[in-house]
């Protein structure tokens, strides 16, 4: 801006590109902004979305991508060890993944938000915790679903679309079971 | 004619010479790693990094849970030897870039480091030329009205006179 | 109904507004004076109807009606009276109908004012204002509304809405949410009104500005009519910044005062363009060069200011102090846009019309050097500018990675954090240019310096500086560079304004042949702005002290101590004597501890830091410990404490050298911005002479 100022007030020849070029940035940075704006409107990832691919690196090693989860229904769960709601729906979901594990097209992941690795182990070991857990690598997967805290599930159905969203921990064994019996139906 | 130019390029100089310096003083690298490493060590370390739970507090005085794990692991590390460039490396594996306390200097950040200088030199540069053409102008005009005007006159006869003439020029 | 009659009077003021926007302009269109003197009725009306509304709120507030959402949502029972009544401001849509409040006071105040020289201007004058006040009544009513009230029927659901729906009963909780604990602090209390205040009364050179570029009018005459009014905002706006700043430093328990969070950037932009322009102004009405300048300065303060405004509360940034997201980021957006194109497209239509008569000289002049202040002061804000629009750029970029995997590791779309690193190391040289300029403008002349005549004014102070940096590098152990260049730049800046305070006094009181002292006073009455702003920048100078006594001495130790152990800090050290862990009747946990203090290993005192838990909101407040002097600050963190057996505390603990001068310095810069303010004895409108006389006296 200062620029535009400059130039324009010496003849006006030299500043001809220099104005055009002042004028794009400032164009180019508020359509950005509004981008941002936008995105940041719409809040987390909304259900019946397409849900966002992502691989997630598992605490013993391994890795789980889009190849594993084609066809299931996938549960993903972000926690952190330090997040006390989090302890309060720890039980009812390894009760439930237990209760799907052998039928084998439901997948439970656990996704550990900006924790520390010993502390998620502790909090694994503690609570039973047998489904697939890993770290948030990057804080991708959690930018990716935009969450706004933890705990927060999202449940994706067999064609990989959002079926369903839960803010806050669950409070009962059943709520989890209708809520993937819901996106097995789909 | 030669004396902008000089005082702009030492009030660059001074601008560079300040920002190589260290701005404050940073923390000083914590010393060999003894067996539990103190506080200060780590917090010398947490001051560089910012927790995505509690954004823009520095870690090093982020009261929250998630964030005192951080300093815990910060303090494990430093116990296995781990260097300061080690843990912060670690970290931003495990959460992004967005942990460090300024973006890495690397592919699309480098913008944030050029682009203001860029700016602020081509600011100065525009005011630069600027300034010499209007000064050229006013060289010619003097010339010219150099007889009709005393040589030796205060700050309030001619600001006096400047009001006159403008008020003049307006018709006010 | 309160809450029906406040939200009337919104819904009113808003159509009132709208009634005079269009009156404003259909009466200067066909030449009704009539027209006008409605519309300025209308814009005084807004005045009551907002205070109706804003006193509907209080009332509201104070009496505990818990069945309205902003109620519930920022106050509660165990809350003091005073804290209920600020809680105006504590959240979103009451801080939005007390901007409105404010707004509509200070034009309200301009409208009053003798205009029958300035007739043109009037109308354009009120439409500026009513379409800025119009714009954050529609906000309210539309998005932000602080009446909403809750209702339940059978099913036990509970909605908001403001008016009742069908079947449904008014619902009032027992107790509300609280005020954010953050806010329940002095300093809270009068730092987001003053920051409002600078805003607010920003828009009124801005209105002024408009004015001019649409009537035509372009001369100075709108500047020497705000030249007042943008002082007093730039003075508001000046205290709302040091103020936050205090509350950081008292409440967000980091040991510093500024933190160069997003929020507070936002804030500091309009102050980084109100700022050059207070001074580039004095370049047109002397000089009658760089009417366009200043045009564009105020423009951009303006929408700057709009912009302080929405960054904190649209959600685009995240930040302590952004209130939340919310639906208005767009409307804020937009009317950004809008009125930034507007005003820029007015500039370019009278572009040919403010061409400069002005001349430059030497490089040396007044106006040269001002030119280089605005340089500089442009040259932060870029900066700042460009570090809180950084982290969005970066993932909002992340599209272009994804849609060419080949650059993706360049355009990878991580958030990047922007913390105070960046910004010290970027405008750090920036301040010390400007200090240098503060030191060397004041000796310059208008139109004509010389290096001659510079060098000459600069010998003493100079020589005076060297000899105090001598004496300071001789009596403590500062050996950085960068710290002694920056000491020596302070003493520089005092002994030159001293220096121009003696050479000008000692001349007058040779000229009238006076006492000294009396001509000193009569200096400063004779020409305020002049020695005002001098006394301004001493005061900038004596707050620059603090700056760098915290920013480049500034030493922290932390250790965990067991009671009756000590922790050594410099010359300073605490010792842990007792914990204590109690509940408060306003729903707080408070663990308090006591530490003696010793300095030089004589006992000075207690200090007494803890940590306030508040159950409503689940929020820990670390307030520290603070024993100041002119000297230092020795500023104590209680960190964490074994609880129960209180054995073991874990104490952190600052020295924030000089930081006291920080404060101080912003009193003299108070008492410089009144001086450089007040109103002077003839200053009604004159007949032209004596205005030439006053004009001549102002140089």
């Amino acid at each position: 801006m200062n620029m535009t100022e400059m130039t324009e007030t010496t003849p006006r020849k030299a500043g001809g590109w220099g104005r055009i070029l002042a004028w794009a940035l400032v164009l180019g940075l508020l359509t950005v902004v509004a981008i941002q704006l936008s995105k940041s409107m719409q809040g987390s990832v909304g259900a019946g979305q397409k849900a966002p691919e992502f691989t997630l690196t598992l605490f013993g090693g391994g890795e789980i991508g889009p190849a594993e989860m084609a066809g299931k229904v996938v549960v993903v769960n972000f926690w952190a060890s330090w997040c006390k709601p989090c302890e309060e729906e720890a039980e009812e979901l390894q009760d439930a993944w237990e209760y799907y594990e052998p039928r084998g097209d439901v997948l439970f992941l656990g996704v550990d938000y900006v924790d520390t690795e010993t502390d998620a182990l502790k909090y694994l070991e503690k609570w039973g915790i047998t489904y697939p857990n890993g770290p948030d690598l990057g804080t991708r997967i959690s930018q990716a679903f935009r969450i706004t805290g933890v705990p927060e599930t999202y449940i994706i159905d067999r064609q990989g679309t959002l079926a369903y969203i839960k803010i806050g921990p669950f409070t009962t064994l059943d709520e989890i079971l209708a809520a993937v019996e819901r996106a097995l139906a789909e | 004619m030669k004396r902008l130019p000089v005082f702009l390029l030492a009030l660059a100089a001074l601008g560079a010479l300040l920002a190589a310096g260290p701005a404050r003083a940073q923390g000083e690298t914590p010393p060999a790693p003894a067996a539990t490493p103190s506080d200060d060590a780590v917090n010398a370390i947490a001051k560089n990094l910012y927790c995505p739970v509690c954004e823009n507090v520095p870690l090093d005085v982020c009261p929250t849970l998630a964030c005192q794990r951080w300093r815990e692991q910060i303090r494990e590390k430093l116990a296995e030897g781990w260097s300061e460039q080690e843990i912060l490396d670690y970290f931003v594996l495990q959460y992004g870039d967005r942990v460090l306390a300024a973006p890495p200097r690397r592919g699309f950040n480098w913008l944030i480091y050029l682009a203001p200088p860029a700016l602020i030199a081509l600011g100065a540069w525009t005011l630069y030329r600027l300034m010499g053409r209007m000064r050229l102008a006013a060289q010619a005009a003097q010339t010219a009205r150099m007889d009709a005007r005393p040589q030796h006159v205060d700050d309030d006869t001619l600001a006096r006179l400047e009001d006159e003439l403008k008020r003049r020029d307006q018709g006010e | 109904m309160l809450a029906n009659f406040g939200y009337g009077a919104l819904v009113i003021s808003l159509a009132v507004s709208l009634y005079g926007i269009g009156a404003a302009i259909y009466g200067e269109r066909n030449k009704q004076p009539r027209w006008v003197d409605s519309a300025r009725n209308a814009m005084l009306l807004t005045f009551p109807l907002l205070t109706l509304a804003a006193a509907s709120i209080i009332i509201l507030l104070v009496t505990n009606r818990f069945e309205l959402d902003y109620v519930y949502s920022v106050t509660s029972r165990s809350m003091p009276t005073y804290l209920r009544v600020t809680a105006l401001w504590g959240g979103q849509p009451g801080s939005l109908v007390f901007w409105s409040w404010l707004l509509s006071l200070f034009t309200s105040a301009v409208t009053l004012r003798d205009w029958r020289r300035d007739r043109e201007f009037l109308p354009w004058v009120i439409v500026v204002a009513l379409v800025t006040l119009a714009f954050f009544l529609v906000l309210i009513i539309a998005f932000e509304n602080p009446f909403l009230r809750y209702w339940t029927g059978s099913s036990g659901a509970v909605v908001t809405a403001m008016f009742q729906p069908r079947g449904l009963e008014l619902f009032t909780p027992a107790d509300g949410r609280g005020l954010n604990p953050l806010l329940r602090h002095p300093g809270m209390i009068i730092h987001p009104p003053l920051l409002y205040l600078g805003f607010v009364s920003l828009t009124i050179p801005f209105a002024f500005a408009i004015a001019a570029l649409i009537t035509g009018r372009t001369d100075d005459r709108w500047i020497r009519l705000t030249r007042r009014w943008t002082l007093w905002a730039w003075l508001f706006l000046s205290l709302g910044l040091i103020l936050g700043g205090r509350w950081a430093y008292d409440v967000l328990g980091w040991g510093g005062y500024w933190g160069w969070d997003p929020v507070e950037v936002a804030a500091l932009m309009p102050w980084l363009t109100a700022t050059p322009f207070l001074h580039s102004v004095m370049i047109q009405e002397k000089r009658n060069m760089f009417k366009h300048w200043n045009m564009l300065l105020i423009i951009i303060t303006y929408d700057l200011m709009i912009l302080g405004t929405f960054l904190t509360r649209s959600g685009v940034l995240s930040s302590v102090h952004a209130f939340a997201q919310s639906a208005i980021g767009p409307m804020f957006f937009g009317y950004i846009v809008i009125t930034l194109a507007v005003s820029l497209a007015l500039l370019s239509r009278r572009w040919d019309e403010l061409k400069s008569e002005g001349e430059l000289t030497s490089w040396l002049s007044r106006e040269a050097l001002f030119l280089i202040n605005n340089l500089v002061f442009i040259a932060i804000l870029v900066v700042c500018l460009w570090g809180v629009f950084f982290p969005i750029l970066t993932e909002a970029l992340g599209i272009v990675g994804q849609a060419f995997p080949s650059v993706a590791h360049i355009f990878n779309g991580q958030k990047v954090t922007v913390g105070p690193l960046f910004y010290e190391r970027a405008t750090g040289p920036l301040w010390a240019a400007l200090l240098l300029l503060m030191g060397i403008a004041p000796l310059s002349a208008w139109r004509a310096s010389t290096g001659r005549t510079l060098g000459r004014g600069m010998v003493a102070p100079t020589i005076a500086s060297v000899v105090a940096l001598i004496a300071v590098a001789a009596f403590s152990e500062v050996r950085q560079w960068a710290a002694l260049l920056a000491i020596w730049l302070c003493f520089f800046v005092v002994f030159v304004t001293l220096y121009e305070f003696i050479r000008a006094a000692a001349a007058r009181a040779a000229a009238h042949s006076l006492n000294f002292i009396v001509a000193l006073w009569q200096l400063a009455g004779r020409n305020r702005r002049r020695y005002g702003g001098y006394i301004i920048h001493l005061g900038v100078v004596l707050m620059a002290v603090g700056i760098i006594g915290i920013e480049m001495f500034q030493t922290e130790t932390q250790a965990s101590l067991k009671l009756g152990e000590t922790l050594a800090l410099g010359r300073y050290s605490i010792r842990y004597d007792s914990l204590a862990e109690f509940d408060t009747n306003d729903n707080r946990n408070v663990a308090r501890a006591v530490v003696t203090v010793f300095k030089d290993g004589r006992e000075v005192g207690e200090l007494y830091p803890r940590r306030d838990y508040f159950y409503e909101s689940d929020q820990p407040m670390t307030i520290p410990g603070v024993r100041a002097s002119l000297e230092d600050d020795f500023y104590v963190l209680l960190v964490d404490w074994q609880p129960i057996s209180t054995q073991n505390a874990t104490f952190k603990v600052y020295h924030n050298p000089l930081v006291n001068w920080l404060w101080l310095g912003s009193l003299v810069f108070i008492a410089g911005t009144f001086v450089a303010a007040w109103p002077e004895k003839d200053a009604q409108p004159q007949p032209e002479r004596s205005r030439a006389a006053r004009a001549a006296a102002r140089a």
